[in-house]
């Protein structure tokens, strides 16, 4: 298997007063590997969104490491290292209206990390490397003049991707990058995520709660509930063969565009089922990982 | 056959605007019977919400304009009525459910009143009975401790629960027609499930006919009896579930089919899409307002606006493609490979 570039240990963010604490996320560990892409799923409050946000430095973690090519990412305190880490992982985010400043142009929001770590000083290099971005997501060289209201929303979404791409990164964070479009523009912006993962050789972690999509773009995919990770594994094989009673629940719930199946489809109602100490991850498969306690694992199986 | 509750023929909205007239709806017929769901997908911007709207006469007129057509509810048109007849029909006869459960409720109001409100409003009872009733409601629309909620304010439900209170208000008139626009969008996957049976279960208890407004695939295959496509403010592609989901025949429905990615039959191909984006509807194009954005476009497409071909008794479709002397253009590949595997399913399931 391909080299480990980001670690994930134990990672615990917690909010609020130090005494009753809101644990959005309590202890998750895992790696992404060189070129894949890591799909996290769960439902709104699961703590999904805060693992990548934690992960890319927007909130000063509580306790646990993330290691990024084995360096401690929030360790590191000089600027310099900051600047170096910014420049290899970069952030999709979710809404496309809300993410692009709107007093500022295609051409600016894209090439303000230029300014930030130094590069492209000449003018006509970096006209050319903005074309090339805005190309590259499937716009023309003509849109760098214009201001975000003049886009739709998938065009939008489109600036967002080149402006996570502007410092060449090796990591990008999808923070739900496509549930704010509509399903043909979906398809249109996941089609060019996969193309620039083969061209430019990206890692993704894309979080989403939209199970379809999710299972089509990932390699893995890790499903998240109440801060955890409870089921951990190659997509084919979460959703062929779920073993954490969340993980069948949730599977269940996603309609699919076949009404024969539709009429006969039945949920699986999940109700919590407390997990003590003892608890964790448990391989019980090659590369399939389930939480829980010994027996409850027994008993799942 | 069952007793037709509506009957739109030839529905047509206008905006005016800054930069111009925009026409949301142009042309919208359907009909829907007692009991039964109508879907309507679509883009934002194809007219399905403003069509809806239309129905419960709430469209600010203006910038709104009511450019033609007919809304028969029970065969009387609702489109000349005042304002004050109109407030008998809403909640009465037709009520809303609308997508976002936390704007739609007053959230300095206990969730009780919001009930009570709509009952005393349309129905001459006590104050007592209309508690009773809405405790009943909120029981009925699965929300547990419903005395104890009765006196709660919506911060203090979930999202789920929200909607749920909003299904309630909806039906605290016992409406013989509920529309329900995106009703499950902001909600979890779990938590859509558990509203789409609910309103399944609530249709089969009280017979209501549903308008369902989504442009969730997957939703409409679960709750749909018929389904109407709609693009650029028409309806492109009407049939029975069935119909549109195996026998597929606009090139506006099988992109929308072919860009959800395919589950079953563990497809990792590349999504097909639709290219470019919807017209501008202050300047339709002439013809087909899909010809831009279709890879099957022909001359004509450019030329004429197709009319609606029928396809069997139950299915329709707005496209020159299935003129007698258009060339014979297949359902695409992806589509029809995953539409025979749904197919070939559905028979080992012994349907």
């Amino acid at each position: 298997m391909a080299n480990k570039l980001l670690e994930v240990k134990d990672l615990k963010q917690y909010f609020g007063a130090a005494g009753n604490p809101i644990k959005a996320v309590d202890g998750i560990s895992f790696d992404i590997y060189e070129g894949e892409t890591l799909g996290l799923v769960g439902e709104s409050g699961c703590g999904k969104s805060t693992t990548g946000r934690s992960i890319i430095r927007l909130y000063d973690i509580t306790d646990g490491e993330v290691l990024f090519k084995g360096r401690n990412i929030h360790a590191s305190k000089s600027r310099k290292e900051l600047k170096e880490f910014n420049r290899e992982m970069q952030m999709i985010f979710q809404d496309p209206y809300a993410s692009l400043n709107p007093r500022m142009t295609a051409g600016e929001i894209i090439s303000e990390g230029f300014d930030i770590h130094g590069l492209y000083k000449d003018k006509k290099e970096r006209k050319e490397r903005i074309a090339e971005l805005l190309e590259a997501v499937g716009l023309n060289r003509e849109h760098a003049n214009r201001y975000a209201h003049e886009f739709s929303g998938g065009q939008r979404q489109r600036i967002g991707i080149a402006r996570a791409l502007s410092l060449s990164p090796s990591f990008i964070i999808a923070d739900e990058p496509i549930s704010a479009l509509d399903v043909s523009i979906q398809a249109q912006v996941v089609n060019l995520l996969k193309k620039l993962q083969r061209e430019h050789k990206l890692t993704y972690l894309f979080i989403a709660h939209d199970l379809s999509m999710v299972k089509y773009i990932s390699d893995r995919i890790a499903v998240m509930y109440r801060g955890k990770i409870v089921e951990l594994g190659k997509a084919d094989e979460i959703y062929e063969n779920p073993i954490h009673p969340y993980t069948k629940s949730l599977l269940s719930a996603v309609p699919l565009p076949d009404p024969l199946t539709e009429r006969i489809r039945k949920r699986i109602p999940y109700s919590h089922e407390e997990t003590d100490e003892a608890g964790k991850l448990h391989e019980v498969l090659p590369t399939h990982f389930v939480y829980g306690t010994e027996s409850q694992i027994k008993k799942w199986l | 056959m069952t007793k037709k509750v509506l009957e739109i023929n030839d529905l047509k909205i206008n905006f005016k605007t800054y930069a111009g007239v925009v026409q949301a709806v142009r042309g919208v017929s359907f009909e829907l019977f007692e009991g039964e769901t109508l879907a309507i997908v679509g883009e934002s911007g194809s007219g399905k919400s403003v069509t809806s709207n239309a129905i419960m006469k709430l469209i600010p007129q203006p910038p709104g304009i009511y450019a033609g057509g007919e809304i028969l509810f029970e065969g009387r048109d609702l489109v000349p009525l005042t304002e004050k007849q109109m407030a008998k029909v809403r909640g009465n006869d037709i009520a809303m459910i609308f997508q976002d459960p936390m704007t739609a409720l007053n959230p300095t109001m206990r969730v009780g009143r919001q009930i009570t409100e709509v009952i005393l409003k349309h129905q001459k009872i006590s104050a007592t009975e209309a508690k009773d009733r809405a405790i009943k409601l909120l029981d009925l629309v699965g929300i547990p401790m419903a005395e104890k909620r009765f006196k709660q304010f919506p911060h203090e439900f979930s999202g789920g629960m929200r909607q749920r209170v909003v299904i309630a208000i909806a039906l605290a008139a016992d409406p013989k027609l509920l529309i329900a626009d995106e009703p499950t969008t902001a909600l979890d996957v779990t938590i859509q499930a558990q509203i789409l049976e609910l309103m399944k279960d609530i249709q089969k208890k009280r017979n209501t006919s549903i308008i369902f407004i989504t442009h969730d695939l997957g939703v409409v295959a679960n709750v749909a009896d018929r389904v109407a496509v709609m693009y650029a403010g028409q309806i492109v592609e009407y049939g029975t579930v069935n119909d549109i989901f195996y026998n597929p025949k606009h090139p506006y429905t099988w992109g929308l089919l072919g860009s959800m990615p395919d589950l079953k039959n563990n497809a990792k191909e590349e999504l097909r899409t639709i290219p470019g984006s919807p017209p501008d509807l202050i300047h339709p194009p002439t013809g087909d307002a899909f010809a831009p954005r279709n890879e099957y476009a022909m001359a004509i497409d450019y030329e004429q606006e197709p009319p609606m071909f029928q396809v069997s008794d139950t299915h329709f479709a707005k496209t020159w493609l299935l003129h007698p002397s258009a060339p014979q253009i297949l359902v695409p590949e992806s589509v029809s490979r995953r539409i025979e595997g749904y197919l070939k399913e559905a028979q080992q399931n012994g349907k």
